[in-house]
């Protein structure tokens, strides 16, 4: 059952990706990208990572995605027949790059015979607590800064002269 | 759940190189660039989770959280400097930024 609902979940996360990056408009690409991230979310969670999940809901499709419509809706961009569009010849590299992880992955997987046995141990919330705050205390830290950085850096790239 | 870990090793890596051709198709463009970007950022999160889910530990999931605030820091730089940048020029079509003068 769990297996079923993972597996139409690749399906809908890999679908909602590829409409996202042959999107004609940014916009439709914004609203496909939240679609993958709402069934990788559920992904997570049935990976046995819940506070994982609520995070992917909570940020990234909650607050990033959301950050690059207001910025794509403040921008007010020419027309959008007018925005350059990747022609034929500009997917050629990019298949190409495709071919090559697609191959690597096709040449691991038909190399590595060993049968792992399948299954998923789920973290409790208090394991990832503990180990967040008393083994990676000072990486907390760090990222509080990193975030203040940023805030700083974008009040400056943002201020009217 | 029943599912491999192999499994999950392939849609992430099927995700990672859907972004790969996004940057490097729209490379015109700097919002969709971006995107692909947080494309990839996100397959990199399920491989972690994954790793996570098959060896019972939480430094996988850990390492999710790390990447969902380097993206967050990122990505509120880089939106800001899509603003100035169109700001200076009134486009984000990236071969219009081939200046380096201040």
């Amino acid at each position: 059952m769990e297996a079923t609902v993972f597996y139409i979940l690749a399906a809908i996360l890999l679908i909602g990706t590829l409409c996202a990056i042959t999107a004609r408009q940014a916009v439709r690409a914004i609203v496909y990208l939240v679609v993958s991230f709402f069934a990788l979310a559920l992904m997570f969670y049935l990976l046995g990572a819940p506070l994982i999940a609520a995070f992917e809901v909570i940020i990234y499709a909650g607050a990033i995605m959301v950050l690059f419509l207001f910025v794509i809706m403040m921008l007010e961009l020419e027309s959008p027949e007018k925005l350059p569009k990747p022609r034929l010849s500009d997917w050629w590299p990019a298949l190409a790059l495709v071919v090559v992880v697609v191959g690597a992955l096709a040449v691991l997987l038909l190399s590595h015979v060993r049968a792992v046995p399948p299954g998923f141990t789920d973290i409790p919330v208090r394991q990832f607590a503990y180990t967040l705050f008393k083994q990676y205390g000072v990486a907390v830290e760090i990222v509080s800064m990193q975030l203040l950085f940023a805030l700083v850096g974008a009040l400056y790239l943002g201020r009217h002269k | 759940m029943s599912v491999p870990l192999s499994h999950v090793l392939i849609v992430a890596s099927l995700m990672f190189a859907m972004g790969l051709a996004c940057v490097v198709a729209w490379r015109a463009n700097v919002i969709m660039m971006l995107i692909g970007i947080e494309i990839m950022l996100n397959a990199v999160m399920l491989t972690f989770v994954g790793g996570s889910a098959h060896w019972g530990i939480a430094d996988g999931q850990l390492f999710s959280l790390m990447l969902m605030a380097l993206t967050s820091a990122e990505v509120s730089l880089a939106l800001a400097m899509v603003v100035y940048l169109h700001r200076r020029k009134q486009t984000v079509n990236t071969d219009r930024f081939d200046s380096m003068k201040g």
